[in-house]
């Protein structure tokens, strides 16, 4: 194994057609007309110095190490800046080049510590390495004169310091912040001598806009912005790629390793999702796989209020099938079901769902995609035929515009809204959609054409309102919908949206959109060129989710945009394998590639592959089973990698139903809330630990490699093939990559894809005979189902009605620095950023209540209530409340509702009738369940031998 | 399962059934408690079509249900 160390050629490759033949020391090169003399010299294999360039940012011309000579040309062009000519002759190291460049190095050391040797950079330092290229031997104006040696350390980031004293000021780190992210926090303060690196107004990183991304920390040639872990542990020696195990962007990452230790995540330059840049939470919140509250044992107990016992993985992976076998011979085979994960991998959720379908005989298995992507699933297959989402990621630089609908990228996927934001810069127009301004509504350098800040439940009457426009200024692409389309759904849709009771000024009223906001997003979604729709839980978890899924895909199909590159219907998935657990199978209706349960040819390909007969009939999706644990029919329950009782609606009920079950257990890295009422613990192991593949919201299939071994002994297809072991089915496999051979044998879409195939390029499926290289682009030229199917997408208002005793709708979402429930990133330094989850309220609504800013507030629904700290922000309209689901101390769960899409049971968590008002602290409500966490939480000592 | 609220959840079905206009709006509402309910939720929810109250078509389509051709 070696450290991975990615050429850099200096300067970003040009994507030119027509090619340029130059010669560089003698040597002939051919590159795409544009190239900077750099890059073409290093394509042929010339390393020229450099500083302040790499090939992840735009040329700068600033360090004037890189300079060279052209014959025929005068002077001594910074070869970063200076494109090639045809026939053009470089020469990088003549004697005059070699000087000029010596002396500019010695004027750079005049002013930098000598401390090479005790210095965190030391074998990964630029600087070191070019002075070494140079051939620098002296400085001969000592470090007497002016100087920056005593500048002052910042450590106020809790992942990596700011030391200015060895800062060379290349602004190679701002210019990250600016052109890889996009937040633009960094600047150069001061001028001449006095210049230098300044995070917001001169203010610590910590408190400044920076959003520790990690780009400036990687894009510094020197040891100024460094890693914490590195400062601690020292260089890595070898590194793995993997993907990072947070959100649907799938980024790649090398983790650098020294022995089984991570040193540190460095975001993977050929990474066909992220190309290199990473957020706050792969980068750097990776923490949790090592903290103190990981469990690493199996533990059992009879009662939920008994303390656990530590027991051997024998012992718990019997109990567990003993009881299940039990409950199944007492309730009838249709008693035990499962529930996987989008954290875990395609493999392990295979194997879950095979686990209910051939070792428990039923099919009730559902995953947590059911909370938040069901209705995409839904939706995109009625009207394209498949559920996915229509893009890869690059296509966004080909939008014109582009529509962003109930999500938040700068916050749920923040790597892909760097890119977005790239291509705004560049001009592209941007609408959002969103009862909230985010972020991207107006931030540096971005700003929404249109921001639609509609009232939280009115996604359908929005779109369809859209869609009026477009039909009735005429706005359709007719050739489009007549070529790929069936034409009778298209003229139902096309007079049903065309209603005058659908015009946006008809609609304002229940929308809370004036109609003028509509009516030109409209016309600039359907004029600009390539329109390219991303959308996000804002759109699916309503009680018309998967309609709206349907009225996106109508807007697509009726202008044209769907099938090339720079347009599409893109879900922004939450978690890193929504797409993949749902690709698996895990749905109690489908078997893996969507199909059907009740089909008797796919049944039979399983019943051939796996050896028993299967059952025709659909399982029972997640709030079904804890309606059927309450009534007594659904008894036991294996989760693995999911805190339902966090993560789902209407917690009293969840806790009811678990309650009502006599054997859950969960697999899982921690003792999570879910856990409360477990009875057998079965330890997790994390991304770091097992060998794998995450598919991301592109399609993309992504390879997870083990960089250590499972701190609990056994990774967690281990744990699932022990388990169905036990229950009498046997599953035998030696690694993964039989199991992924299985999918490939069993799933049209997956038929070409093998770890061989892996482990040189990740691949987007359909991939297989028909699609060998895979399918970055779906619906090319026909849609998976033949022609495109436009669904009439009639609004009914959600029944989640406000009124005098709760007058505010709260919807809620997620923030940059946590994910999801929070296991993880709460177990990390992130904690800093987001200690708490705070309720954002109108100043307006805040001071008819006497609220004021950071006070106590009760926040109550019809189902429960919590408290929470309030924060004051007019990101929030007057009627509508925001809340995060990040910390079971607060629960906003207690507060969503039972109500869900019609289509797929995606609880409705965007839209709760609520009512606020001032509190001294915690509710007794969240009193009893803390005591219940720390009493459910007790472990047994174990009794001296 | 609490036949209201399996009462409310069909009912929601048919609510987007009702508008399509292609479709046999009675099969279609079947067809989807059918792909998208576990049995026992359909049996409890027909056996409890009496106390409930459905839209005309969703009844249609539950009486349909219980009698299957």
């Amino acid at each position: 194994m070696t450290l991975i160390k990615e050429i850099d050629y200096g300067t970003q490759a040009q994507s030119a057609t027509k090619l340029v033949t130059l010669e560089v020391d003698g040597h002939a090169v051919t590159v795409p007309e544009g190239t900077s003399i750099m890059r073409a010299s290093m394509e042929a294999g010339i390393k020229i110095p450099k500083l302040c360039a790499t090939d992840t940012l735009n040329s700068f011309g600033s360090c004037r190490m890189c300079l060279v000579e052209v014959e025929g040309r005068n002077g001594t062009p910074a070869s970063c800046t200076t494109p090639v000519a045809p026939g053009m002759k470089v020469h990088t190291s003549s004697d005059n080049v070699r000087r000029l460049r010596r002396g500019v190095m010695e004027l750079y050391i005049s002013d930098h510590p000598l401390d090479c040797l005790t210095c965190s950079a030391n074998g990964d330092c630029e600087l070191q390495d070019t002075a070494g290229e140079v051939g620098l031997r002296e400085v001969r104006y000592g470090q007497e004169g002016a100087n920056h040696l005593d500048a002052p350390t910042d450590g106020s980031n809790p992942y990596f310091d700011f030391d200015a004293s060895k800062c060379i000021v290349c602004s190679r780190c701002v210019r990250a912040c600016e052109e890889v992210q996009g937040t633009f926090a960094l600047t150069i303060e001061g001028r001449g001598f006095a210049s230098k690196v300044a995070a917001g107004m001169n203010e610590p990183f910590l408190t400044s806009e920076c959003v520790s991304c990690g780009a400036c920390v990687q894009a510094c040639p020197t040891a100024t912005l460094m890693e914490k872990s590195v400062v601690e542990l020292g260089q890595p020696e070898h590194s793995v790629v993997t993907t990072c195990a947070y959100c649907g962007v799938g980024c790649s990452f090398k983790a650098e390793m020294r022995g089984d230790q991570v040193v540190r995540m460095v975001p993977w330059k050929d990474g066909k999702a992220n190309h290199g840049h990473s957020c706050v939470k792969g980068r750097f919140a990776w923490g949790y796989a090592s903290h103190p509250d990981r469990i690493l044992k199996p533990m059992i107990r009879d009662k939920i209020d008994d303390p656990w016992q530590e027991v051997s993985w024998d012992v718990a992976i019997a109990r567990v099938a003993s009881e299940f076998k039990r409950i199944q011979a007492k309730a009838g085979v249709d008693s035990i079901g499962v529930i996987t994960s989008s954290r875990c991998t395609n493999e392990e959720t295979y194997l879950v769902q095979k686990l209910a379908r051939a070792a428990f005989g039923n099919n009730n298995t559902d995953t947590c995609a059911r909370v938040c992507h069901s209705p995409t699933g839904y939706g995109l297959g009625k009207t394209f035929g498949t559920s996915a989402g229509t893009q890869n990621f690059d296509s966004v630089e080909q939008a014109d515009v582009m529509m962003v609908i109930g999500a938040n990228p700068t916050d749920g996927h923040p790597v892909f809204a760097s890119r977005m934001k790239k291509r705004l810069r560049e001009g592209a127009k941007l609408i959002v959609i969103d009862p909230r301004q985010i972020d991207m509504v107006r931030m540096p350098h971005v700003e929404a054409s249109y921001h639609l800040a509609l009232r939280p439940g009115t996604n359908v009457a929005v779109m369809t309102s859209l869609a009026h426009v477009i039909v009735t200024e005429n706005l359709i692409d007719e050739n489009f919908v007549r070529e790929r389309c069936e034409l009778d759904a298209f003229s139902d849709w096309a007079a049903f949206v065309a209603e005058p009771r659908h015009s946006p000024e008809a609609l304002e009223k229940t929308t809370g959109v004036p109609a003028e906001l509509v009516r030109g997003a409209a016309r600039l979604y359907a004029t600009a060129g390539n329109g390219a729709i991303y959308y996000g839980l804002g759109v699916t978890e309503h009680s018309q989710g998967s309609t709206t899924v349907m009225a996106i895909a109508n807007l697509a199909m009726a202008t044209g945009n769907i099938g090339r590159e720079g347009v599409g219907v893109n879900p922004l998935r939450g978690q890193n394998n929504v797409q993949g657990s749902c690709d698996m199978g895990s749905f109690p209706h489908e078997l893996p590639g969507y199909r059907h349960v009740s089909g008797e040819g796919v049944r039979s390909i399983y019943e051939h592959e796996w050896g028993v007969k299967l059952n025709p009939e659909p399982g029972l999706r997640i709030p079904n089973m804890f309606d059927a644990a309450v009534d007594g029919t659904f008894l036991g329950l294996y989760v693995q990698g999911e805190d339902i009782l966090q993560s789902d609606p209407d917690t009293h009920h969840v806790s009811k139903g678990l309650k009502a079950m006599e054997c859950v257990v969960v697999h899982d890295l921690f003792l999570n809330e879910t856990a409360n009422y477990a009875h057998v613990f079965l330890p997790g192991s994390t991304f770091l630990e097992k060998d794998g593949t995450f598919t991301n919201a592109e399609r993309r299939i992504n390879m997870v490699r083990r960089v250590m071994a499972p701190k609990a002994g056994l990774a967690d297809w281990e744990t699932t093939m022990a388990i169905s072991n036990a229950m009498g089915y046997p599953m035998n496999y030696q690694h993964p990559s039989e199991i992924m051979e299985e999918i490939a044998r069993t799933t049209p879409t997956f038929a070409g894809v093998t770890y061989a195939r892996l482990a040189k390029e990740s691949v987007q499926w359909p991939c297989n005979d028909a699609n060998p290289d895979g399918s970055p682009i779906m619906h090319v030229d026909k849609f998976q189902r033949g022609l495109g199917h436009f669904v009439i997408t009639e609004y009914v208002p959600t029944d989640e009605k406000i009124g005098p005793r709760f007058p505010l709708l709260l919807t809620t979402g997620r923030i940059l620095s946590q994910y999801n429930v929070g296991a993880q990133t709460r177990r990390t330094a992130n904690v800093v950023w987001h200690p708490e989850d705070v309720l954002e309220i109108h100043p307006q609504d805040a001071e008819d209540r006497g609220i004021h800013d950071g006070d106590w507030v009760r926040l109550a629904s019809r189902v429960g209530d919590t408290t929470l700290r309030a924060v004051l922000t007019e990101r929030v309209a007057p009627g509508v409340v925001y809340t995060t689901f990040h910390h079971p101390v607060t629960q906003a769960n207690v507060i969503t509702t039972e109500y869900s899409d019609w289509a797929t049971n995606c609880p409705e968590y965007k839209v709760t009738a609520v009512q606020v008002s001032p509190s001294n602290g915690i509710s007794q409500w969240q009193e009893q369940y803390q005591d219940l966490t720390v009493k459910s939480r007790r472990i047994a000592a174990v009794p001296a031998k | 399962m609490s036949p209201d609220k399996l009462a409310y959840m069909a009912n929601q079905i048919g609510k987007f059934f009702v508008s399509q206009k292609r479709e046999d709006g009675v099969a279609s509402i079947a067809d989807h408690i059918t792909k998208f309910w576990d049995p026992r939720m359909r049996r409890d929810f027909l056996a409890h079509l009496d106390e409930v109250t459905l839209d005309p078509m969703v009844r249609q389509a539950a009486e349909r249900l219980k009698t299957p051709a």
